[in-house]
């Protein structure tokens, strides 16, 4: 897949970034960009007024967040160039400051996203606007103590127009997510917060993260919030960067750039 | 013109009644509060506009998310919380998801520093003003009285970008008129004079002008110039006051590193290096008392202001 190949190149380009996640998210991403979204990539807005929004929590992952955005037409394919590079709009991690369209709001410390995703849906709410509000979130990032202020608050206050996503792929910096700091059993804790909890096995099956998102579509305005747990691999598509966590915040070097992009074909033109 | 007490009133209730009046005029605006709704008196907009006001117990890093996601839909969320819960606990939320982000969030804070009294040091807080000024794009303003509270709280919400707002619980003398303006980053001259410029905000500006009238008693003409707005400086009228006076004192109820005075001695440096007196905590912490005891031990009352600015007149250059 074409944006398999952009993340590989963009980090190899700065040797900096977050290639292992971004990897394992491409599917999520053509599923909520190319299926799902109601959004106006040409005409962006930071309002959002009548349109689906989506906030990306995990901005480390902004490789797989940008390249999604210009293969959508927010913009040029070629800015993908200028990725973590002084003077651009594509920062390290994602930012409003440099005016990139698609983006609404910096990420990057992590645990941010879900409250910012909730206070936009609440606004959605007061504007009598019926779209929906969509976050992603990595499973590592569940440690941090905001997201559950936010999982508790969504609930207890029926804020029913939002999805939110865990990219489950169980692998964070220093190793496994169960050897870090195990997160438990992440369904009955969604569930026992009042969430209704949607669980996709295969991530990285194109069609089956459409299905899970248009069921989760069909849960929404019912009085709950809504989330995926969403089992990924980290690295995917490359076979030396999946089955560890070794690729989380690293960037091939040439040769290794050379072994990825032979497994990934060039479908929409390289930026 | 004389400024005249014209009575006791909180601060935080000029809040309250600035607040409501822009739930009236402007729908736009909704407010927030971390389970201190009475202490911030917003109980009055609570009742008026319960579908904008968002109760999100006492989690204020998600509630200045939260607001952060409200100005993407169009609205000017007031967070309310107690100053210390305003600004520390949630330094990382404010920065990335407010400042950074450029979001339209007002971050209103009560019971800042000393005269939170009883309650201790674990909730006043001294660092807010130097850590909410040294975030890009952070406007912020320590208020002196009801009235003015009440005028800066309309007034910010016209002002497009993230606001600290620093205002306290004690009922303090209410002596700006209620139909002055409130100006963004703009100096208010209280009392002109000639020997000593006293740069005051909040809580002790009235001090301030007290240790005036003590000083004109001794003979000094003391110009005391109220900075309600520590960021953006207004650094033209610092400059122009001293270039007058030759010598100046400031006095807030902050710690000495990082608040007014500090910027107040960047601008001299820079631009006038002239003698300045600080009437602030000196790399302290608070504890337990009424208002009034602490200020005195902390030398933050009106004896202090007039005994800094009899040092700073002395460190004046005698003219040869």
């Amino acid at each position: 897949m074409q944006m398999r190949r952009d993340i590989v190149r963009m980090v190899h380009a700065v040797n900096s970034g977050h290639p292992g996640g971004s990897l394992g998210c491409v599917e999520f991403f053509v599923a909520l960009y190319g299926h799902i979204l109601k959004h106006t990539p040409k005409a962006f807005t930071m309002d959002g007024m009548g349109e689906d929004l989506f906030f990306l929590s995990n901005g480390h992952i902004s490789p797989v967040f940008y390249s999604v955005l210009a293969r959508y037409g927010y913009f040029e394919v070629h800015e993908l160039n200028s990725f973590r590079k002084l003077n651009s709009r594509l920062q390290g991690h994602p930012t409003t400051h440099d005016r990139l369209p698609g983006v609404r709001i910096a990420s990057g410390s992590l645990g941010q996203g879900l409250s910012v995703a909730i206070g936009a849906a609440q606004a959605k709410t007061l504007n009598q606007d019926p779209h929906l509000v969509y976050s992603l979130h990595g499973d590592g990032e569940l440690q941090e103590g905001q997201i559950w202020e936010a999982v508790m608050y969504a609930a207890a206050k029926g804020i029913d127009n939002l999805i939110a996503t865990i990219d489950y792929n169980g692998r964070q910096i220093d190793g496994n997510v169960a050897t870090v700091l195990d997160l438990g059993n992440l369904k009955t804790k969604f569930e026992a917060f009042g969430w209704t909890t949607l669980i996709n096995e295969n991530g990285n099956d194109l069609k089956a993260v459409i299905e899970t998102l248009k069921l989760a579509k069909s849960f929404a305005h019912k009085g709950r919030p809504v989330v995926i747990i969403m089992h990924t691999e980290m690295g995917m598509g490359v076979d030396f960067m999946m089955g560890t966590h070794k690729w989380h915040g690293s960037a091939p070097n040439d040769e290794q750039l050379q072994r990825a992009l032979s497994q990934l074909s060039e479908t929409l033109g390289d930026f | 013109m004389q400024f005249q007490n014209t009575g006791l009133k909180d601060t935080r209730s000029g809040f309250g009644a600035g607040l409501l009046e822009l739930g009236q005029t402007h729908p736009e605006v909704v407010a927030l509060c971390a389970d201190l709704t009475g202490s911030l008196k917003m109980d009055a907009f609570q009742k008026q506009f319960p579908e904008r006001f968002f109760q999100v117990g006492i989690a204020e890093a998600n509630m200045m998310g939260i607001a952060a996601g409200l100005t993407i839909g169009g609205k000017i969320p007031f967070t309310g919380t107690f100053a210390n819960f305003s600004t520390g606990r949630v330094y990382d939320q404010i920065r990335q998801s407010i400042a950074y982000s450029e979001k339209n969030v007002k971050i209103c804070a009560s019971h800042a520093g000393l005269t939170l009294g009883e309650d201790g040091a674990t909730h006043q807080i001294l660092e807010d003003i130097g850590l909410m000024k040294m975030l890009p794009h952070m406007t912020v303003i320590n208020t002196c009285d009801y009235n003015q509270t009440k005028a800066a709280t309309r007034a910010i919400a016209h002002y497009n970008g993230p606001v600290y707002l620093r205002f306290g619980r004690p009922a303090v003398p209410n002596f700006i008129p209620e139909d002055f303006e409130f100006h963004i980053g703009k100096a208010l001259m209280l009392k002109p004079g000639t020997d000593i410029s006293i740069f005051a905000t909040g809580h002790l500006v009235w001090k301030a002008l007290e240790a005036a009238e003590i000083l004109k008693d001794q003979g000094i003409s003391a110009e005391v110039i109220n900075i309600h707005t520590i960021k953006p400086f207004d650094e033209a009228s610092v400059i122009a006051s001293v270039k007058k006076t030759g010598c100046a004192v400031s006095a807030e109820e902050h710690q000495k590193h990082g608040g007014l005075g500090d910027s107040i001695a960047q601008v001299l440096a820079e631009h006038f290096p002239s003698p300045l007196e600080y009437v602030a905590v000196n790399d302290r912490f608070g504890e337990s008392g009424t208002p009034e005891e602490l200020l005195r031990k902390y030398h933050l009352d009106t004896p202090d202001i007039v005994a800094a600015a009899t040092r700073s007149i002395a460190r004046k250059t005698k003219p040869t």
